[in-house]
């Protein structure tokens, strides 16, 4: 296992290297020149040149190439050609307000949702069953824009249990400023979580195991807390842990509808203002934590199940 | 007269769906006396396993329906509250089911898994009923068992996962045995063991046993009395010994007569049909018909050579190290050398693993040998390029074990006949490729009208019947059958090993069959080549194979068998 790990951590090098060339082609061939760009359509020949040399868009096209490179390695992604500010300190500032937005609200979709599977599976073909399903259907049909402005209004304006927008990173202060866009994101999880995990755990519960854990005269609740929840573990494994770099991402939505300064926000504004060093910035983080959490689920599997063994 | 300890009164089973409802088990009352084995056969779908659920309560209700009574040492089980026959399953009745590789939770320790059923109903502390678990391993015979209770079910053969499976049954000393045809999945040495196994445990413990096979052999050896279920109905049921000698009723004489043994066989397997009719009235079963023939092995001796085969070698890498590198090898074909003539049948048998499956793919490189060589007509083609090598599969087919899963389900059976003629641009146009079709479902005993239907709307049968007219679509002189029938009930199995004799003579088709099946080889082979670790261990004709192995190897597959009681054929002449 060890050599595994090691092995799949030395892929992250021609992985960077790779993610770096796509990068580099979108952002100086494709998207054309920033330089213009950036300085309006007033802007003298002479700015631009100057431009232009200071952001180094005039070294040669394999040297800018290094450049994207060694960046990725060393995580000094520069400034930010918007603020000004640097992109390492701008994304450690913009992380704590992501994650304690991100992280209890997934941890707790996920928790909420392997248990109502759980129930559901338990009444399987039942009335709990059904509705339980209708609720998940029709949650999934509404748009998320429209909890986002329901709830705000409702919980947080009319009622006033939550505050309406803003951010204080002190705990416990944040609590009542993430809690109500965690609800959402929670609510927003359900419907799709526990109709996945509903399959995979009724996948399980036809297997000749589970007829051979009946037959010992478990009862129903011993059979499908035991033996079928272990075996459904593997799959939810993969669903639950693949979505953990979108983590740190941020919330797009949720942060910029609630005024959180997180790293969304800091993904959205760059968009807007076409500040390239940190987009790239966030693109090589995030193929990086894709790497490393694919990486954490195959070494969570050999904990689920002793079949797996990573060689 | 004492009182049986099971005994099954009017019990019907009927799944009630939203559209139907199927009665899966009719009326059916026998009795389990004391201390008794009582076997129950039948082929797929007769419901002897609806049967067994039904006893242990383990049918999903909804959709089955169970009416009727099941009284178990006196009390109703269908009238039991769900609680108290939680206290009876796994306690006082155990059950063992026919897939040991799938029986048992994967990731559990087979220990835990023993262990956990004396905690239940015994109330043991984990560390006693680790203990008791260690006895019982030893006991049903499973090697260093304080080392083996660790193991997982992945980390153990098949043999080994039933001997689990028994521990776990037999953990709680059941009144009650339920075996539903727990030795189908294993190899025939392996079932041998199983079977002498479940006995020892049997007189031992003093257990009734309920015991679910379709194999009238095994029937033969371990049961006292014998029910014979067809089309969910019980249509017989007597002492073992009088269903062999003096059956009444004709599909019992079928499932009988059907069974190639190792005895003298007939030119044709007898099929259940030859007994009854659609409708279940007797047939007149002629003298000729049951006759006996001396096959004739030297027959073909002249004809020239089709296959041969030197020193061929198939091993697989085994990877590992930082960078994958090559650690060792399996040896899947290990220096085979054989020569086939045209119009000749050789029979491949062996245990699981023992590499004949992977001998007969590389015959026709679908997997690429490592070294040796192999020549068809005199050409050797063991490093023909591949576009040489496609023009020369027209001549050679395959025929796979699983029909099931062979077929394309999305395909209509005229698509998916007519598909290697397209593949090979031959046959002519659409309506000519559809004709051939027509004509190969009749000649494997299905209607020409049929080719517009899919694969799920056949049998088993039937589909392997589409499987061989595919095969002989191209007109190949050269068919593998790779455990062609194994999947098939015996009466199945008869008609379609009567079937390939007929296409043999009329096509001229010369055949290698694979099978683990002793009896199945004997009947349908001209030669026999015994294969052990990769090996070819003995090749001869197939009477002398029979009737004095050489090898060691031989003499344990051979003696393995079920022997079953002699059929006597004569007397079923009504």
């Amino acid at each position: 296992m060890t050599n595994y790990i090691i092995r799949r951590l030395l892929y992250l090098i021609p992985v960077i290297f790779g993610v770096s060339f796509i990068i580099f082609i979108l952002f100086n061939v494709v998207a054309g020149d920033p330089a213009p760009l950036l300085l309006g359509k007033h802007a003298t020949a002479q700015q631009i040149h100057d431009l232009r040399e200071q952001l180094g868009l005039n070294k040669p096209l394999f040297a800018q190439y290094m450049d994207v490179v060694r960046s990725s390695f060393t995580l000094d992604f520069g400034r930010s050609w918007a603020t000004r500010q640097d992109i390492y300190d701008m994304i450690r500032q913009g992380a704590w307000p992501s994650l304690t937005l991100t992280i209890p609200a997934f941890a707790i979709s996920t928790i909420v949702s392997v248990l109502l599977s759980l129930v559901v599976a338990f009444y399987r073909g039942k009335g709990i069953d059904l509705f339980i399903r209708f609720l998940c259907i029709a949650g999934m049909s509404i748009s998320s824009v429209a909890y986002i402005l329901f709830f705000q209004y409702f919980l947080a304006y009319k009622m006033g249990w939550f505050e309406i927008s803003g951010y204080e990173p002190e705990f416990p202060q944040f609590l009542s400023y993430v809690a109500l866009p965690g609800i959402i994101w929670i609510v927003l999880s359900l419907g799709p979580d526990v109709r996945f995990f509903r399959t995979v755990i009724l996948d399980e519960i036809y297997q000749d195991y589970v007829r051979t854990a009946r037959a010992k005269g478990l009862g129903e609740i011993t059979v499908l807390l035991k033996h079928v929840l272990r075996n459904a573990m593997i799959p939810i494994i993969t669903y639950v842990v693949i979505q953990i770099p979108f983590l740190i991402l941020g919330a797009l939505l949720l942060e910029s509808f609630f005024s959180i300064p997180g790293l969304g926000g800091i993904t959205l504004n760059a968009l807007n203002s076409s500040d390239f060093p940190v987009i790239k910035a966030m693109a090589v983080l995030s193929s990086i934590a894709y790497i490393l959490f694919s990486l954490l689920t195959d070494v969570l599997y050999t904990l689920a199940d002793p079949r797996v063994k990573l060689k | 007269m004492e009182r049986p300890l099971l005994s099954i009164q009017d019990l019907t089973v009927d799944f009630i769906t939203r559209d139907n409802s199927m009665r899966a088990v009719d009326k059916i009352s026998f009795d389990v006396p004391m201390g008794k084995t009582v076997g129950i056969v039948g082929e797929s779908g007769s419901g002897k396993s609806v049967t067994s659920l039904a006893i242990m309560r383990l049918l999903p209700q909804p959709p089955a329906n169970i009416s009727g009574k099941i009284l178990f040492d006196g009390t109703d089980l269908l009238a039991l509250p769900d609680d108290e026959m939680r206290k009876i399953r796994g306690n006082k009745i155990a059950m063992i089911f026919q897939e040991p590789m799938t029986s048992l939770n994967p990731v559990f320790k087979t220990g835990a898994q023993v262990a956990e059923t004396l905690m239940l109903h015994r109330g043991m502390d984990k560390k006693t009923a680790w203990e008791k678990a260690i006895d019982l391993f030893n006991e049903v015979g499973i090697p260093n068992p304080s080392q083996k209770v660790h193991a997982y079910p992945h980390e153990m053969s098949g043999g080994q996962k039933q001997r689990v499976m028994i521990a776990m049954a037999i953990a709680c000393d059941p009144k009650l045995l339920i075996c539903d045809e727990p030795t189908t999945a294993l190899d025939v040495t392996i079932q041998k063991q199983v079977i002498e196994l479940l006995q020892g445990l049997q007189e031992k413990h003093r257990m009734s046993m309920l015991f679910i096979t379709h194999d009238l052999g095994v029937i033969a050896d371990v049961a006292d009395e014998v029910v014979v279920m067809y089309r969910s109905k019980m249509v017989e049921k007597d002492k073992t010994r009088s269903i062999f000698e003096k059956s009444n009723h004709p599909y019992t004489k079928g499932l009988i007569a059907c069974r190639p043994d190792l005895g003298a066989n007939p030119k044709r397997l007898l099929t259940v049909s030859d007994f009854m009719d659609e409708e279940g009235n007797s047939l007149k079963v002629t003298k000729e018909r049951v006759q006996v023939f001396e096959k004739n092995y030297e027959a073909k001796n002249d004809s020239p050579i089709l296959l041969e085969v030197k020193d061929l070698h198939t091993h697989f890498p085994i990877k590992g190290g930082l960078f994958g590198r090559k650690v060792g090898e399996v040896k899947a074909v290990d220096g085979v050398s054989f020569q086939l003539k045209r119009g000749k049948t050789l029979g491949l048998v062996g245990e699981s693993g023992c590499g004949k499956t992977t001998l007969g793919r590389t015959i026709l490189r679908l997997i690429e040998p490592t070294s040796g060589s192999i020549s068809y007509e005199g050409k050797d083609i063991t490093h023909l390029p591949n576009e040489q090598m496609r023009l020369l599969r027209r001549k050679m087919q395959i025929i796979f074990q699983d029909p099931y899963s062979s077929l394309n389900p999305r395909m209509t059976v005229g698509e998916i006949l007519t598909e290697p003629l397209v593949v090979h641009g031959l046959g002519g146009g659409k309506s000519e490729r559809l004709n051939t079709a027509k004509e190969l479902m009749e000649k494997v005993g299905l209607k020409a009208n049929q080719l517009n239907r899919y694969p799920h709307e056949f049998s088993g049968g039937q589909r392997q019947r589409i499987c061989i007219a595919r095969a002989l679509m191209l007109r190949p002189e050269f068919v593998i059958c790779d455990e062609s029938v194994s999947a098939l009930d015996v009466s199945i199995q008869a008609q379609v090993l009567n079937l390939l004799l007929d296409l043999q003579q009329e096509f001229k088709l010369t055949y290698i069959f694979i099978s683990h099946d002793l009896g199945v080889v004997n009947f349908i082979s001209d030669e026999v080549g015994v294969m052990n670790k990769g090996k070819l261990v003995e090749m001869d004709r197939a009477d002398r194979i029979y009737k004095n192995p050489r090898e060691e190897y031989t003499k344990t597959l051979l003696s393995a068998i079920p022997k079953g009681l002699p059929k006597n054929l004569e007397a079923f002449l009504s």
